[in-house]
């Protein structure tokens, strides 16, 4: 029993070391058991890395090492020595919204929104090697995260479509993407355009 | 190409919080870290059912780190979320009732000091049959679960009947009588639920959660805690996802706030994705008889369903979701006279309550498949047999569901059209096929709760000088959209851009009540409540400009962050903000309110509390299967779905929530379900408390869903919207079910429909069996006489003619249970 009830127990010596995280380089002191997960957001404070499982079941926690997508819950933080990590904070930069993040905003692919920064990570990893995926690559690039909101419909669409737009592409959202199949014979569901 | 008459409803929007939760900035309950945080975890129950001989937290509280712990003693105080099922302690003070059941609490330092002093807690258990599934519960009167509740092992026994069925027996040309059973599923967020309990030194107490009714925890807190409700101040934070799972006030809340409030510190919880599964209030399995007259033009004569639900160890939703499971079979096909028998057992399993759909999907399944068989076997088309015997708009059911707008032949229409169903189906190879069903939903339920007679649903407005517009409520977004509903609704009114308003929800410090984000209330009350509120703001504006412009208020235009007058739309007018100006200067600070109360229900019968609504959608669903004969194994490949909203405040949303509900739909149908081990040494245990074992569909399941929106606008609509968040959810298990019939001719009368029960069937068809799978006989339930309602078809007026005493369980005040006056 330790003297001080608010002393960690002794074994716990903590571990030191440095790596980048978006672009900057960081020092951090943690439990040398600590995932990447748990030192991204309790002695970095970057919480929009998420987690549903800690089991390495869902992918929420998809973070880019080095520009591969990991699950931090399985990766420790030790691993991460010299490495580059990036997480959903870095992706948006002063010049806005990174092409996934907007095209998730603005297709709705984002409902609840505690799966899309794995997602995002996913998919930006899958662009990064290639830039033109057919919906069957989508469909495996992100077969390991999950999303209970969505259906994933959205967010196969906003990955083709922000993939479009980092090829250079002028595309706008499809017209059943925005209001599905559409009813404009009727009159009930005028079509409009932003 | 048609202008829409409105401005911002109808048009695309991105969410108002679409860009906080693209860059990962959105602040769910673990997300908070409060300085001096105490971390909290809970000690479950290994045992499904025992007494609770002796909990010793010594050991555990002398552990390094550990500042605090609780028990069962520290909070005596029994809490549930309907008044009539007071059945939950927050930690459990002498009993366990399923494997999950929290027993004791501690707070420590970290995380994992808190975990390694569960370890130390003492627990003795006195171990005592466990009830594992309906048929035990039936059989086995004791040990009760309970010591309330109707009789045994009986939660609640319900019995009603609508109009003469047996006469519409007699009438009928043919009687069908099916048995189907629906397996219960989860709704498997992916936020973990986590709360934050914060007690301060002024005595008052805050809790952040991940909850979907704030206000039902505020009052949970109140009576749990002893603490006046004016102390105690609730925030939702956005919930990762809630499906109805977050909508319990939950043990670990009560927790968290107790252990702030003996160490002074703030103290937060987040389950484990395994303590997900055990807090659950999933969907209820459910076993169903269905016994239905029709005319041989598939025109129903009467109708007559039994349910049994199993609740698991507690009541929850229990009783609302039992009356579920009986009322919305009317609103669809119309039923002269309907008779229904519902009950609910405890077992010592994970509490079930809402999933979306609370209790009807499981009946709508039921109520499809049988009619796909009845017009397989009239030789009748089942989408021209549907469209030939809707409910009209505007029209009374014979349970006394008061039916508005009602777009189902169009959806009907749209689905057949696109699909090809006329041409294709009974003609595809064998092994492919299509399959439909219709469905409909609620838009919030006629009555709350608990009883008052209070609004539902508070919005109040403050408009600042700056042209700032700050929306107040207390609904919670749970990824819906709802924050945003509100945002379009009032720049609808005041002509301004959505994404110049600010939105602060779910306070119960700052904002007005709403009931919460459940029953797919939101968008029509809170939707109402806003309206109401910006138009009185906008008449201020009105009155203030049309002063200053020397103009009559009918020529005031307020849009494009303009106020002007009609008449000279280019040169008049001033900017929004300098008409906020004027009317202060006219008026005063400048702040409104508005709230919703939902019109009267027709019923005045006992039990009428479940199925009034102000408005019901539609939907109609076809998908296509393509199975495996040898295997049993299928896919899914397309799925064609037509919703009637009534009013799309936004498509993007809409179709976002029609593509999520047939998702969940489809996992529903084809692999999701709480599995048991029961009977090993008397306990019954999860199976697979995982994201990884409870199979969900992935990326590479989900089919292409092709969408149709709908727009039959309801009167008691905001715009004339009605609810899209879980009504198309309901036509996907039964449009899968039918889909399998037509593409290699077997039925599967329960759900999940496996490949093991397509394989079973097909062989059972291969060796001359009858080819179905599913639930041989339905248990002898002790129901009730039936209380007898005259519909309104015979002249009645809602009251019951003969109402039966209630059993013993049924002596509480309760909304769901009084007779509304």
């Amino acid at each position: 029993m330790a003297d001080d009830p608010n002393s960690p127990p002794p074994e716990r010596a903590k571990a030191h070391l440095g790596f980048v995280v978006n672009g900057e380089p960081v020092e951090v002191a943690f439990a040398p058991h600590k995932t990447l997960l748990e030192v991204l957001r309790e002695d970095l404070g970057l919480t929009g890395t998420k987690h549903g499982c800690e089991l390495g079941e869902c992918g929420t926690c998809a973070v880019l090492v080095d520009g591969r997508p990991v699950l931090s819950c399985l990766y420790l933080g030790l691993e991460c020595e010299g490495r580059s990590v990036e997480t959903v904070e870095g992706m948006a930069n002063a010049a806005g919204l990174h092409p996934l993040q907007k095209a998730f905003a603005d297709l709705g692919a984002a409902q609840c929104g505690y799966c899309t920064p794995g997602f995002l990570l996913t998919a930006r990893a899958l662009l990064d090697s290639n830039p033109r995926p057919t919906l069957p690559e989508i469909r495996e690039a992100l077969a390991g995260n999950l999303c209970r909101c969505t259906g994933y419909v959205k967010i196969f669409e906003a990955v083709e479509l922000a993939a479009a737009w980092m090829r250079g592409e002028e595309t706008q959202p499809r017209t059943e993407t925005l209001y599905g199949t559409s009813f404009d014979e009727s009159g009930l569901l005028p079509v409009v355009r932003s | 190409m048609k202008r829409p008459r409105t401005r911002v409803v109808g048009r695309p929007y991105p969410k108002v919080d679409a860009a906080a939760k693209v860059t990962g900035q959105t602040k769910f309950a673990d997300d908070l870290f409060l300085p001096r945080m105490l971390h909290c975890k809970l000690l479950r129950s290994k045992v499904a059912h025992a007494k609770l001989l002796r909990v010793d937290v010594s050991k555990a509280l002398a552990m390094p780190g550990v500042i605090a712990a609780a028990t069962g003693r520290d909070l005596p105080i029994a809490f549930g979320i309907l008044p009539v099922s007071q059945d939950e302690h927050a930690l459990a003070p002498d009993r366990v009732r399923y494997v999950g059941d929290p027993i004791a609490a501690v707070a420590a330092v970290d995380e994992d000091a808190a975990f390694a002093a569960l370890d130390a807690i003492d627990v003795e258990y006195e171990p005592l049959p466990a009830i594992g599934s309906i048929d035990d519960a039936v059989a086995s009167p004791e040990p009760r679960i309970h010591d309330y509740g109707d009789a045994g092992n009986f939660h609640k026994l319900v019995a009603m009947e609508f109009g003469d069925t047996e006469k519409g027996f007699e009438e009928a040309d043919r009687v069908y009588d099916d048995l189907f059973f629906y397996e219960g599923s989860t709704h498997l967020p992916l936020e973990q639920h986590a709360a934050v309990g914060d007690f301060g030194p002024d005595g008052k107490l805050t809790v952040w959660s991940s909850t979907q009714t704030p206000h039902y925890v505020h009052r949970a807190l109140a009576k749990v805690l002893q603490m006046p409700a004016a102390r105690i101040r609730v925030i939702a934070t956005p919930n990762g996802g809630g499906f109805g799972g977050k909508s319990d006030p939950f043990n670990h809340e009560i927790v968290v706030a107790h252990l702030s409030r003996v160490t002074g510190r703030p103290v937060k919880i987040c389950l484990t994705r395994e303590e997900v599964f055990y807090c659950h209030r999933g969907r209820h399995p459910t076993l169903m008889r269905v016994r239905t007259g029709v005319k041989r033009d598939g025109a129903i004569t009467a109708m007559h369903f039994q349910t049994v639900l199993d609740g698991g160890g507690y009541g929850s939703y229990g009783v609302a979701s039992t009356y579920y499971t009986g009322a919305l079979q009317t609103v669809t096909y119309r039923v002269p006279a309907y008779r229904f028998e519902g009950a609910r057992v405890f077992t010592n399993k994970p509490p079930c309550g809402p999933k979306r759909g609370h209790g009807t999907p499981q009946p709508r399944y039921a109520l499809e498949a049988q009619i796909d068989k009845i017009a397989c076997d009239l030789g009748l088309d089942p989408a021209e047999m549907r469209k030939a015997h809707l409910v009209p708009p505007n029209s009374l059911t014979a349970n006394f569901l008061r039916v508005g707008s009602m777009g189902l032949a169009a959806c009907i229409d749209k689905v057949v059209e696109a699909s090809g169903w006329r041409e294709r189906r009974g003609k595809l190879p064998f092994g492919r096929g299509l399959g439909l069903a219709c469905s409909s939903y609620i838009c919030g339920a006629g009555l709350p709760i608990y009883w008052n007679s209070m609004p539902q649903s508070g919005v109040q407005l403050k408009l600042d000088r700056g042209g700032g517009v700050t929306v107040f409520c207390g609904s919670i977004d749970i990824g819906q959209g709802s924050d945003s509903v509100l945002a379009y609704v009032v720049a609808e009114v005041l002509g301004i851009d959505p994404f110049d308003i600010r939105v602060v929800t779910a306070d119960t410090d700052l904002t007005p009540v709403d009931l919460g984000s459940y029953s797919s209330r939101v968008t029509l009350m809170t939707g109402n409540a806003a309206l109401q509120a910006a138009e009185r703001a906008r008449e201020l504006l009105v009155e203030a400009v049309a002063a200053k412009l020397g103009i009559p208020k009918t020529r005031v235009a307020l849009a494009e962050g303009r106020a002007f007058d009609v008449e000279e739309p280019g040169d008049s007018g001033m900017p929004f903000a300098d008409a906020v100006a004027l009317a202060e200067a006219k008026f005063g600070t400048i702040g409104t309110v508005g709230s919703y109360t939902p019109p009267p229900s027709a019923g005045r019968y006992r039990g009428a509390g479940v199925g009034p609504s102000p408005a019901y959608s539609y939907s109609a669903a076809i998908v296509e299967v393509d199975v495996d004969p040898e295997t049993g194994i299928y896919t899914v490949p397309k799925v064609w779905i037509a919703h009637d909203v009534g009013k799309c405040i936004n498509p993007v949303l809409v179709v976002g929530q029609v593509e999520g509900s047939v998702y969940m739909g489809l996992g529903e149908a084809m692999m999701e379900e709480m599995a048991y081990r029961s009977g090993v040494n008397g306990n019954v245990v999860h199976k697979m408390p995982s994201l990884l074992e409870y199979k969900s569909p992935t990326t590479k399941e989900m089919s292409e869903v092709v969408t149709f929106l709908v727009e039959d606008p309801d009167p008691n609509g905001p715009f004339g919207a009605k609810e899209v968040g879980q009504g198309p959810l309901l036509p996907i298990p039964p449009a899968v079910a039918n889909a399998l019939y037509d593409a290699v001719g077997v039925r599967v009368d329960e759900i999940p429909a496996t490949p093991e029960k397509v394989h079973a069937a097909l062989k059972l068809a291969r060796t001359g069996k009858t080819p179905r799978v599913g639930p041989a006989r339905f248990p002898d339930i002790p129901y009730p006489p039936s209380m007898r309602v005259l519909t309104p078809e015979e002249g009645g007026d809602g009251k019951a003619v003969h109402q039966p005493p209630t059993g013993a369980g049924g002596v509480r005040r309760d909304v769901i249970e009084t007779v509304p006056p």
